[in-house]
C-alpha cells in the first residue's frame, strides 16, 4: 500500500468513527474545581482547629503569615500551570508561573528561622513536631496529586513529566497551606528542613510516578 | 497567544523552557495573510470536527499531513520513519482532539501533538536500534547453532508473544488472528468478523503499536 493510500486510508478510517466531543474546560476552570476540594478540607480543619491560633500566630509573627500566602500563590498558579500544559500547544513558559509564590514561601519560611521571636502562643517545634509535619504534608500531598492526575488524565500533556512536578508542588503547596491552619508551634531550622524534605519527597514522586500515569500512547 | 508551527522549542524536563512567544512559523515562505487564512480554515474544520462534522474532519486531516512531516523533519526525524509519525499523530489527534480550543492556533496544537510523536518515534527507534544488532554483527556473534538454549529462547519469545496477544483489547487481538496469524485478506477478515475493513485497519494499528511497546519495553 503506498504512504499516501496509506494516509487516506487512516483518514477515511477515522472519519468514518467521528463522534461529536465535549470539548475540555479551559485551564482556569479546571484548576478552581481542584481548589474547591482543598478548600473543603481548608474548612473542616478550621472547624476542628479554630481560626484564632493561626491568627494569633500571623498577627505576632508576620513571617510565618507571609509564608502561608506564598504557599497559597504557589499552590493556585503550580494548579493553573499544569493544568495549562495538559492542552498541547501552550508554552512550556507557563512552568515558571509559580516562581514569585515559590520564592515569597521560601523566602518568608526562612526569614522565620532567622528571627529570635517566638510567635505567640507557641513553641520551637521539637524533632518529633517537625516530623509530624513531613507525615502531614506528604499525607495530604498524595490525595490531592492523585486528584490532580485524574482532573489531568482526559488533557493531553505534551511535556508529562514537567507538568507531574507542577502537580507535585501544587499539592505539595496545598499541604503546607493547610498545614498553616493546625501548625501550632513556631518554625525552626529542623521543622524548616522537614517541610523542605516532604516538599521535594512529593515533587520528585510525581515527577517520577506522575510523569508515567499522564504520559498516555 | 498564537503560535507558528516551530513550536517545538527545546524542552527542560521534557525538554526545555522556551521563552514567551518564541513560537514562529517557518514552514513555508507563502505570505503571511495566505498562511493565516489557511489557519483560519483549518481552525473552523477543526471545529466543525469537534461537533462531528465528517467531512471538515476528512479535508482538516488531509491537510494536517504535510504539517506533520515538516514538525517531523526538524525533530530530525529519518525519511523512512515520517509516515509512521505521520499516522501515529493522526492517531493522536483523533483520540484528543476535544483538547482543542478553537479560539487558539490549530497549527501551534497539531504542532505540539506531532512534535511529541516525533520525539517518542525518535526514542522507540534508538532503543530498537540498541537491542537489534545488524546483520553482520548477529551473524559473527549469534551463529545460529540450533541448540538448546537457541530453541529455549525461541519457545520463550513465542510464549511472550502469545502472551502479549492474549491481553490485546478483544477488537485488536481479532485483527492480529485474522490478518496476521491466519494471514486473511481485508475482505475475508471483514466477513469473518463481520466488521469493516477500516476498523481492521485501526485495530491492526493498535496492535501492532501495543504489541511494539510491550515487547520492545525497558526492563
Amino acid at each position: 500500500m503506498s504512504e499516501l493510500s496509506r494516509h487516506d486510508s487512516l483518514i477515511n478510517t477515522l472519519g468514518a468513527e467521528l463522534v461529536p466531543v465535549r470539548r475540555l474546560l479551559p485551564p482556569w476552570r479546571r484548576t478552581l474545581g481542584w481548589l474547591l476540594a482543598v478548600f473543603a478540607i481548608a474548612v473542616v480543619l478550621l472547624m476542628l482547629n479554630g481560626v484564632v491560633g493561626m491568627q494569633r500566630r500571623w498577627a505576632g509573627t508576620p513571617d510565618l503569615a507571609w509564608a502561608g500566602v506564598g504557599a497559597i500563590i504557589t499552590m493556585i498558579s503550580a494548579a493553573w500551570a499544569a493544568f495549562a500544559l495538559g492542552v498541547p500547544g501552550r508554552s512550556a513558559a507557563w512552568a515558571w508561573l509559580p516562581l514569585p509564590g515559590l520564592l515569597l514561601w521560601l523566602g518568608a519560611s526562612g526569614m522565620g528561622c532567622l528571627r529570635k521571636l517566638i510567635a505567640p502562643a507557641t513553641h520551637a517545634a521539637s524533632m518529633h513536631e517537625a516530623g509530624d509535619c513531613l507525615f502531614f504534608i506528604i499525607g495530604f500531598s498524595l490525595p490531592l496529586s492523585a486528584l490532580l492526575i485524574l482532573l489531568l488524565r482526559r488533557a493531553y500533556p505534551v511535556r508529562p513529566v514537567l507538568t507531574a512536578v507542577l502537580i507535585g508542588l501544587a499539592s505539595a503547596a496545598a499541604s503546607a497551606s493547610l498545614l498553616e491552619i493546625c501548625h501550632s508551634f513556631d518554625s525552626t531550622a529542623t521543622d524548616l528542613l522537614m517541610h523542605a524534605i516532604a516538599v521535594s519527597l512529593v515533587i520528585g514522586v510525581n515527577a517520577a510516578m506522575g510523569g508515567r500515569l499522564l504520559q498516555r500512547q | 497567544m498564537r503560535f507558528g508551527l516551530t513550536a517545538t522549542g527545546t524542552i527542560g524536563l521534557d525538554g526545555g523552557f522556551p521563552a514567551w512567544g518564541e513560537r514562529r512559523s517557518s514552514v513555508s515562505s507563502e505570505p503571511v495573510s495566505a498562511k493565516e487564512q489557511s489557519e483560519q480554515r483549518r481552525m473552523a474544520w477543526m471545529a466543525a470536527a469537534q461537533a462531528g462534522d465528517r467531512r471538515a474532519y476528512e479535508r482538516l486531516l488531509a491537510d494536517s499531513v504535510a504539517l506533520i512531516r515538516s514538525v517531523a523533519r526538524r525533530q530530525g526525524v529519518a525519511v523512512d520513519l515520517l509516515d509512521d509519525v505521520v499516522q501515529e499523530t493522526l492517531l493522536t489527534v483523533h483520540r484528543v482532539r476535544h483538547t482543542y480550543d478553537p479560539t487558539r492556533s490549530y497549527d501551534a496544537w497539531l504542532a505540539a501533538i506531532a512534535s511529541r510523536r516525533a520525539i517518542d518515534a525518535l526514542r522507540s527507534h534508538g532503543r530498537r536500534d540498541r537491542r537489534e544488532a545488524s546483520d553482520s554483527e548477529a551473524l559473527e556473534s549469534y551463529p545460529d547453532s540450533g541448540d538448546a538454549s537457541t530453541e529455549t529462547e525461541r519457545t520463550q519469545q513465542a510464549k511472550y508473544l502469545r502472551e502479549a496477544i492474549a491481553e490485546l483489547p478483544p477488537g485488536q487481538r481479532e485483527a492480529v488472528e485474522q490478518l496476521g496469524l491466519k494471514e486473511q485478506s481485508l475482505a475475508e477478515a471483514a466477513e469473518h468478523t463481520g466488521r469493516n475493513t477500516g476498523a481492521l485497519k485501526v485495530n491492526l494499528h493498535r496492535a501492532l503499536k501495543a504489541l511494539r511497546n510491550r515487547l520492545y519495553r525497558e526492563p
